[in-house]
This record gives C-alpha cells, structure tokens and sequence, in this order.
C-alpha cells in the first residue's frame, strides 16, 4: 500500500511539474514568434518572471522524491539516460539564467542572443522530456548485464512522437498562457496561436493514443480494469474543451489545458503501474513500486513531510499566482523599465 | 583516464562551481532583509536604495547558484549510482525535504519580492524576503545533514547490500551535522558582510552616496563581527568532532604521521608524504594539537601511518586547505573587528588604506569556504561514506568514459561562459551604485 501510494506521488509530481513548467517552456519557444519587438518580447518573458523558478522547484521535488522513494529507480534512470539528462540540464541552467542576464547589458545583440538562448533551451528540453517519456512507456531495454540501449535508440519513433506530443502541448499551454498574462496585440497573436496549435496537437494525441497501443503495454492495465479508462478520457475531454473555451473564456481554456497535461502523464503513469521503468527485454528486470523501493521506515517519514508540507507549499504558491493575477501590458514595463531589468 | 576519476573530477568542479554563488546567497539575503526591515521599521528612504541596490546584486549571483545545483541534484544519479542505489533511503530523503520545505518557500517568496514591490504591502514585502532568506538557510541545512551523513553514517543498518534508516533522528540531530551546518552557514554571512562592507568601501573611496554606505558598512560590519567569531568558534568545535569520528581526515588536516600522547603542534609544516614524515617541522607548541582536537593536553592524536595506506586520504592537498582556510579565519577576525572600531569611531573615510584592503578581501572568504569544502571532502577519501562505502565502488557502471567526457567538457565551457558573465555583471552592477530616489519610488520591479 506504501509503495502504491509512493508510486501515485511520483506521477503526481511529474504530472505537476509539466502543468506547471509546460507553460514555461512553450512561452519560451513561443515568444519570438508572437513577440516583434524587444518591448513585446518582455512582456511575454515578465509574465513568466515571478513564477518560472517556484515551477522548476517541482522538477526539484520530483527528482527528489524519486531519490527519496525509490532510489534503485533513481541510480538507473538517471545514469541510463546519463546523456539526454546532460543535455535537458545543460538546457535547464541555459533558460534559467538567460531570464536574468537578457535585460542586463543593453545591446540590441545581447538581447536577441538570449531570445535565441530561450527559444532553443525551451524546446529541447520540452522535447527531451517527451522522448524519455515516451521511452519509459515503451520499457528500457535492461537485463541482468544491465542496459543496452544508446543515446540513437531513445530516438525511435515512438519516443519521437512523443516528444512532438510534449512540445505541442507544452506550446498549446504557454500559448494560452501568454494569451491570458499579457493584453494587446501580444495576447492576441498567442490566442491565435493557440487556435491553431490546438487541431495539430489534437492529431498527434490521436496518434499517440494509437501508437501507444502497438508500442506499449500500457492499456494492459486498462483492460484489466476498464475502470481507469476514466483518465484518458478526461484527457480527451480536457482537451476538446480547450477549443470549446476559446470562444467564451481563455482562462477557462488554459485550466483545460492545466488538466489535459495533467491527466496525460496519469494515463501513462495508471499504464505503467506497478513499473517505474519497465524492461523491454526481460520483464523481471523491470523496475517497480516494489523492487526498486526505500524500505518501509524511509517512506512513512517522507509521506509525512509529504502529507504535511506539500498542501502548504500549493496553498502559497496558489496565493502567489493571486499576487500577480492582472494581465501585463506595455505601461506595465514602461514603469518597471526604471529597474532596468 | 578512468571513470572514478573523471567522475570526481566533474563533481569537484561543479560542487565548487556552484559553491562561488550559493554563500553570497545565503549570507546576502539576511542582510538585505536586514536593510529592508530598517526601511520599514525606519521608512528611511535611503533603506530602501540600499535595499534595491544589494538586492539586484544579490538576485544576479542567486540565478547562477540555482541552476547550478540542479546538476548536483542530477549528478547522484548519472554518475554516482551505485552510491544513490546503496544510500538513497539515507541520503535521498533530507534531498527531498530540501526541496519540499525549503526550496519551494525560497523560489516562491523570490518571485514574489522581485515583481511585488507595488502589489505587496511594506510589511508584506519584507516578510517575503525574510521567507526567502529562511528558506534558503533550511536547505542549507538539509543538504548538510545529507553530507554529514557521508563523513559520519549514523542510524542505520545495512541489509541485502542497501543502507537502512532505522532512525531518521540519529541522522538529523548528529553533532556533526549541527556543526558542519552552522560552520558553513556563519562562513557565508562572513562572504555576505565582507561583499556588502568591501562593494561600501568602494563607493566610499569615491565619495559616491557617503550616507547610504555608510550605512550599509555599518550593517555589514556589525554582522562580520558576529559572523567571524561565529565561523571561528564552530570551526573549533567541528575540527574536535572529526578528530572524534574521522580521525584520518584529523590526521591528514594536521599532517601527524605518528600517534603521539599530548601531541605538538608545529606552526610551519612541509609534508613528505612519499616517505610518510614532514620534512620540515618548526616552531612546535607543546600539547597544543591534542588540545585543540580533543580539549585535553594529554590526548593521543592517532597518525596516519596507524592506518593502512589505502585508507589514508591525500595529504597533501587535504593539509594545505586547512592551514589555508584556518589562517584566513584569523584573519577575518581581525578585520572585521578593525572595520567595527572604525566604523564607530567614525574614522572609515580617513582610514582609505583600509577602505581599498576591504575592497581586495572581498575574495577572501570565498577561498576560505572553498578550501573549507576541500578539506571535508579530499580529507573524507578514499571514502564516499567514511568507512562503509569507496568512492571507488560508488560510480554508475552503465556510463562510458567518453559519455563523462563529453559531459565534462560541456559544464567547463559551459560554467566558464556564465561565471564570467556573472561575475562581470556582478561588477558592473556594484560598481554602478543604487539608484536615484526619484526613479526609485516609480519602479515596481521585473525583468
């Protein structure tokens, strides 16, 4: 029962971290395409500002937790896919910092070097993501001599598509984001980016649904229990009410986004139970909620702090997202030019 | 090369790395706290420039030891499995407490304080800056407890080739981790005064804003005073608790070869480790080692050669941080002792010799805290966790030589870009000054 509901918090804060840091990451890919000016590209950048490192906290957290619970997992999963995680933190740290440096040398070059920095350092991670992901759906191909997979292996088809199923996501979620942080023709220009993400995103779910099915053994789970058919399909619904929002209420809209994201990664995570990385080539080398696992002692004192400081945790940042619920405009920056930021 | 060692050398580089940033961080928050409380308190407006002054510098070092210690985090896993696999039921738990109580409240509260000027009452925003700052001196003291469990496993058992927590309170409350936590904690105030005092000293040689850095000195000042003698009494403690449970990094720190009764201690030392003897011992006070290390004249230090040689870590390099670190403590001691005296006599801006000295110690305590940091982890060798685990034995068996080396060379190029761009904006922004009033009132803060 421990191991279960340890297993239910780590897909849960994965599931948090990519609601939370999908709109990072796709208004970061998106904004020099909907920002034409280095006045507009700041206003997508401030939205994020007060919020984008309190979200990677929960990758933190994740990582953390993933140590914390199931270290076997953790030692596995982190020195297997040691050269995709190189290059998703070498992105992390590249993104993070180009948010403080951009606007502090005033250079018409320096500045376009970091919205460069930001565009490309968004979408590789949001892609990387994706494919190891998608990898971890499809099993890892490990055995009693350990793991035999390279880094050209991870970029098969299936990771592949979903990868592009992160990154369009991702994009969908910042879009709608970037449409309800900002005002003008900023806002504007995300919700028709948003419009039009959302009929390409809907045929690469479509296909990943499918696809799943061939590549994985995910709905195994499924048919074994056709209850939890449930999740994908408020994913589905989630996802067709992004669209049907759009014409009365953005906000609306982005929550739908919030829970497509969200109920995405639980129908990965109810598939792959009880695995937290399953082997392609030797079911009893899988890694599971079981086998992988801290003892007993270790999980009762992590799921009290867990119990205990997570709903405070949600309950500030809650609070913090209230502090800056007004939509940015121009005149915002123009007052806050004075910080040279 | 091999695995181990490229493995350790990555982690020395990007632990040191990522350790330039995270004392200014932790030392700097409580004293912009410190100024922006006066701000309130005072509704001094001269507070609040010098609050959004230090704060900017502060957020621009802050970016860099953030994203850096994702890799630490990262770093467990990739390249130290087999350790993550054989501790993480120890060791990942105070990581992910770090996370939960700390790191969250810190990120969080910082996003609110940057962009909540105008949104936030006074009071408001400066108990945001204040969570900030407890937030980050809780994750420091998480991840010491983590670390103190590596140079002194406590509370547990092992079992089927895994350590076991039997008791997690063991392993939060040891001696060794309160004392290596509040070590390194007033050592990063003494790198918070010391910046704060020597980026004042400068724009007092310039006569540039006299009363607001005045004033900021004086802050500075008083927190060295405290922080110094802090750092220095810690330090005492701390060095007794590793003769007690580490005695080869004892040994090693000390360069003592043979276990003496009531042992010396030489002021100047040349270690010759090849023929495992000092070449050079001089000026010797009696008893004064045994003393210092176990606070009893006759106590016996054990020498290295009492341990086998592959037990024994490099002393060497493990000897001279020491010296190097402790001599600089003295030091700082003094120093700040003299900027307090002339601070309230009032003599800073005749004494300019001190004021441009405070300006070049600005480095100091950095090197201290980095040798600091060189002693704990060289002198813990050959151990990963001081006699259970070789760091020989802790490395991921699933990652190529050539994966580490490319991996390697990515965070050098990598880390050098953004030190260097740090530090010289760091520079600049210091060097620039605070703001005027008027432009102060209208700003609301962003990026």
């Amino acid at each position: 029962m421990l191991n279960t509901i340890w297993f239910a918090i780590w897909g849960l804060l994965w599931a948090v971290y990519f609601m939370l840091d999908g709109f990072d990451f796709g208004a970061g890919i998106l904004h020099p395409f909907i920002a034409k000016n280095d006045v507009e590209r700041r206003l997508v950048i401030n939205t994020l500002g007060p919020v984008w490192d309190g979200n990677e906290v929960w990758l933190v957290t994740a990582g953390g937790a993933t140590f914390a619970a199931f270290p076997t997992t953790y030692a596995y999963m982190f020195s297997y896919l040691y050269t995709p995680l190189f290059f998703i933190l070498f992105s992390l740290i590249l993104r993070g910092v180009s948010f403080e440096f951009r606007g502090k040398i005033q250079s018409e070059g320096w500045a376009k070097f970091w919205d460069f920095i930001i565009f490309l350092f968004s979408f590789l991670p949001a892609l990387l993501f994706g494919v190891a992901f998608g990898n971890i759906f499809e099993g890892l191909p490990m055995d009693a001599a350990g793991y035999h997979g390279t880094l050209i292996s991870l970029l098969n088809p299936y990771g592949l598509l979903t990868g592009i199923f992160f990154v369009l996501l991702f994009i969908e979620h910042g879009a709608l984001w970037v449409a309800i942080k900002s005002t003008g023709t900023v806002s504007d220009r995300a919700k028709a980016v948003a419009s039009k993400t959302w009929i390409i995103l809907l045929i690469v779910a479509v296909l990943f649904l499918i696809y799943t099915k061939f590549a994985t053994l995910l709905y195994n789970n499924y048919f074994a229990n056709p209850v939890w058919f449930i999740v994908p399909l408020i994913a589905v619904i989630s996802l067709l009410m992004i669209k049907v929002f759009m014409k009365s209420s953005y906000i609306k809209s982005f929550y739908a986004s919030c829970l497509t994201i969200l109920s995405v990664v639980f129908t990965g995570i109810v598939g792959l139970y009880p695995n937290l990385i399953p082997s392609s080539i030797d079911k009893a080398y899988s890694l599971t909620a079981f086998n992988s696992s801290s003892g007993p002692y270790t999980l009762k004192i992590m799921l009290i702090v867990v119990v205990i400081f997570v709903p405070i945790v949600i309950a500030y940042q809650i609070w913090s997202y209230k502090v800056f619920s007004k939509p940015l405009s121009e005149e915002d920056l123009h007052d806050e030019e004075v910080e040279t930021y | 090369m091999d695995a181990v060692l490229l493995s350790r050398i990555q982690f020395a580089m990007t632990a040191l790395f990522h350790f330039i940033f995270v004392p200014l961080t932790l030392g700097l928050v409580v004293l912009v706290a410190i100024m922006e409380t006066k701000y309130v308190t005072s509704g001094d407006e001269v507070y609040l420039r010098m609050t959004k002054f230090f704060g900017k510098l502060f957020l621009i070092n802050f970016a860099l030891g953030l994203v850096t210690g994702l890799t630490l985090e990262f770093q467990f896993g990739m390249n130290w499995a087999r350790y993550s696999k054989f501790v993480g039921d120890i060791f990942g738990p105070p990581l992910a407490i770090e996370a939960t109580v700390a790191f969250f409240l810190e990120s969080t509260f910082l996003g609110v304080w940057i962009f909540g000027w105008k949104k936030l009452s006074k009071k408001m925003h400066a108990v945001s800056i204040w969570l900030v700052a407890f937030g980050t001196n809780i994750s420091a003291l998480w991840i010491l407890i983590a670390n103190s469990w590596m140079q002194h496993p406590v509370g547990y058992v092992v079992k089927g080739g895994k350590a076991h927590f039997v008791d997690f309170m063991d392993a939060a409350t040891q001696p060794f981790a309160l004392l290596e936590f509040t070590h390194t904690i007033t050592a990063a105030y003494v790198v918070g005064a010391f910046f704060v005092m020597g980026v004042s000293a400068y724009h007092l040689l310039r006569n540039n804003e006299v009363d607001l850095f005045k004033k900021a000195f004086k802050i500075g000042a008083a927190f060295s005073v405290f922080a110094t003698i802090a750092v220095f009494l810690t330090g005492d403690l701390h060095a007794s608790e590793v003769a007690k449970t580490q005695p080869t990094k004892l040994a090693a720190m000390e360069s003592v070869w043979n276990t003496q009764k009531g042992a010396p201690m030489y002021l100047f030392i040349v270690p010759n480790p090849k023929e495992e003897k000092n070449s050079v011992e001089a000026i010797g006070i009696p008893k004064a080692l045994s003393i210092l290390a176990y606070h009893n004249p006759n106590a016996t230090v054990k020498g290295l050669k009492s341990f086998p040689k592959n037990d024994r870590p490099p002393v060497l390099i493990t000897f001279l941080s020491f010296r190097t670190m402790v001599g600089l403590g003295t030091l700082f001691v003094l120093i700040a002792i003299f900027a307090y005296a002339y601070m309230k006599r009032d003599a800073l801006l005749d004494k300019r010799w001190f004021l441009r000295m405070m300006i070049y110690a600005i480095p100091l305590p950095y090197l201290a805290i980095e040798f600091g940091w060189i002693v704990a982890e060289v002198g813990r060798q050959p151990w990963i966790v001081y006699g259970l685990m070789k760091t020989a034995n802790a490395t991921s068996t699933a990652v190529s030589v050539s994966q580490i080396v490319m991996s390697l060379i990515g965070f050098v190029a990598l880390y050098s870009m953004l030190g260097i761009i740090d530090i010289y904006l760091l520079i600049k922004y210091a060097r620039k000054g605070p703001e005027s009033a008027e432009k102060i009132t209208a700003e609301s803060g962003g990026y």
